[in-house]
């Protein structure tokens, strides 16, 4: 059941001129919250921007064994990631959460690869803590166009996970897309290896991990990112096109039919 | 204790706030979120007999204090809605207004039939008003004529209110409600959104697939007002109000203007937890002006000369 929470900024930190890390005291939507899940996001009453925007839980922090709140990873594309760029401290965000459908778990002997493009890096904190808790082994294939903006390296290494880069300008990792690294790596790897992909990054970018991960008969989740008026299902603007069992396609809201979908579901050229 | 109903034709609403159609998905979305029975109703989202696809994305854009919509009346049907969530609805105890969309005259009035049928419908709301679908629908409502055909063909097959959902799209709306209640309408609701546009100038295509969508929400609200207004003193029947409301200060605006109950949809999307603030709000101001019952406020705009 999401709650609406005029959450306190703890902390907003500037990762680059455009990404930003903003720490919400939001405690009882990060307890509720699996990974996956969303908060739809406005900040003051004002009528401009009038409509929320959804945002992907980051990581959930705690102190003392506590929950204490949240982060959103954010990057400037808009109004409202430029009013949470230029939060500080002790300003208000409304949030409403937790929201959507979270990715499907997996279990060892299954291993985790996690395709993350840009911003789309955002889910997969949340996914890698409940994976290693799991046991599950880590892989995350985490591409951008530079290596300024690659994030949190420090973070997922310092948890065990294994890293490959792939930068469009070739500074770190591969030159040109995160597809490149994980090519090689299922051509590398053995049929009998039980591996799940998850992705998240521009819709082109799930499209060919999704495609990929077929051609190598492994399954994949993938979560879209639409453009959103409610996040709980009222208005049918974030559809995106599935398969049905009739061989034909029905318009799904990704809010609450997604944001993770299975990679084979979607209908990427309708 | 302050009176809060509200009388549609023979319909006793408990409050005058009822969740607008499309933007409340068919009501039980929300029923985590909100008690449904604590709502005077609840339109449930534009149905046809048959389901429906919808357009394609982008479906909706954001505006200043608005936002465009172009869905497409995406839906399960009639007889899925019968089946799958009217149940619910009522399990909840929702007062449920059937939003009807139909491409032909016969549609609405086998729609009607069907509903007519049905156990725990409350009323009917005849959207001949949505300006995103190229059949039915609006070629009704921006003919006087086809607003009268379309009400009463439907009033003939059923015994529910009737509600013709009026578009702002003409240049007299105070006629259209005139025709509908000469047809025999229980009531009107007005307004649907109005017809609008955005462009990305950086691709110089359309922000909706669709090209062309509704404007909803805060920007519309003082056009809608003034219609509203319009309607009131154009016809006997209760007027339903709605565009823009965001707050118990808009619904009031609206009944003053002339309103019998209002209808809330953008402004949901942004706060759903915005019907007990609204109900609130609305108490407290009878309160304060010391009116024991909101009926009592519809209409009561003061236009006697300043001194
Ligand atoms: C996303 C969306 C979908 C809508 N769908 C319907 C519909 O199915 N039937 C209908 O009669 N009106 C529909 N409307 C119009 C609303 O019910 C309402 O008349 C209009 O939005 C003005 O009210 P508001 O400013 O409070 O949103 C829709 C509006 C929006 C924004």
């Amino acid at each position: 059941m999401p709650v609406d929470v005029e959450a306190r900024v703890i902390a907003n930190t500037r990762l680059s001129q455009d990404y930003n890390v903003i720490a919400l005291a939001a405690p009882d939507i990060a307890s509720a919250s699996a990974p996956g899940q969303f908060v739809m996001v406005k900040l003051g009453r004002g009528l401009v921007p009038l409509l929320r925007r959804p945002f992907s839980v980051f990581e959930v922090l705690r102190a003392d064994g506590r929950i204490t709140g949240l982060t959103l990873l954010s990057k400037r594309v808009g109004v409202t990631t430029d009013m949470l760029f230029e939060a500080v401290e002790g300003d208000v965000v409304s949030c409403l959460g937790p929201l959507g459908r979270p990715f499907q778990l997996i279990d060892p002997p299954a291993e985790a690869w996690m395709v993350a493009g840009g911003v789309g890096l955002a889910p997969f904190a949340t996914l890698t803590e409940a994976l290693l808790d799991r046991g599950v082994a880590v892989t995350l294939m985490y591409g951008a166009r530079s290596d300024r903006e690659l994030f949190y390296l420090d973070w997922f290494e310092a948890r065990g996970v294994r890293v490959m880069l792939a930068t469009e300008d070739g500074t770190a990792g591969d030159r040109g897309r995160v597809i490149l690294p994980l090519e090689r790596e299922l051509r590398a790897t053995a049929a009998e290896r039980d591996i799940m992909i998850y992705a998240c990054g521009p819709e082109p970018m799930l499209e060919a991990v999704a495609n990929m991960a077929a051609q190598y008969n492994r399954p994949s989740q993938v979560s879209v990112e639409r453009v959103m008026g409610c996040g709980l299902g009222g208005c049918y603007s974030c559809v995106i096109p599935v398969r049905d069992d009739r061989g034909g396609q029905r318009y799904v809201r990704s809010c609450i039919g997604g944001p993770v979908f299975a990679g084979a579901d979607i209908v990427w050229n309708p | 204790m302050t009176d809060l109903s509200v009388q549609i034709g023979s319909l006793t609403l408990a409050n005058p706030v009822i969740a607008a159609s499309g933007c409340f998905g068919y009501g039980i979305e929300y029923a985590d979120v909100v008690d449904l029975s604590l709502l005077g109703g609840v339109a449930v989202k534009g149905l046809f007999l048959a389901e429906r696809q919808g357009h394609a994305p982008e479906r909706i854009v954001e505006t200043p204090a608005g936002m465009l919509n172009a869905i497409g009346l995406q839906g399960v049907g009639v007889h899925r809605f019968i089946k799958e969530q009217l149940p619910e609805l009522r399990r909840r105890r929702a007062v449920v207004i059937v939003n009807i969309c139909g491409s032909t005259l016969d549609e609405y009035v086998e729609l009607a039939r069907i509903l007519s049928d049905t156990e725990g419908v409350a009323a009917l709301e005849l959207n001949i008003s949505c300006p995103n679908i190229k059949e039915g629908g609006i070629t009704f409502g921006c003919s006087l004529a086809g607003t009268f055909d379309v009400v009463s063909a439907v009033r003939k097959v059923t015994r529910l209110p009737v509600i013709p959902k009026l578009t702002p799209n003409v240049t007299d709306v105070a006629s259209f409600a005139r025709a509908s209640e000469d047809a025999g309408a229980d009531a009107v609701s007005l307004v649907n959104t109005f017809l609008a546009m955005a462009i990305d100038v950086e691709t110089r295509r359309p922000s909706l697939s669709n090209i062309v969508g509704g404007l909803s929400g805060p920007a519309i609200r003082p056009i809608a007002v003034r219609m509203v207004y319009e309607c009131r003193n154009a016809v006997k029947i209760p007027v339903i109000g709605m565009g823009g409301i965001a707050s118990a200060r808009d619904a009031l605006e609206f009944m003053i203007a002339g309103a019998t109950a209002v209808q809330v949809g953008t402004a949901n999307f942004v706060d759903p937890f915005i019907w007990t603030k609204l109900l609130e709000g609305i108490r407290a101001y009878l309160t304060r002006h010391q009116m024991p019952r909101v009926s009592d406020l519809t209409g009561t705009l003061d236009t006697s000369t300043r001194d």
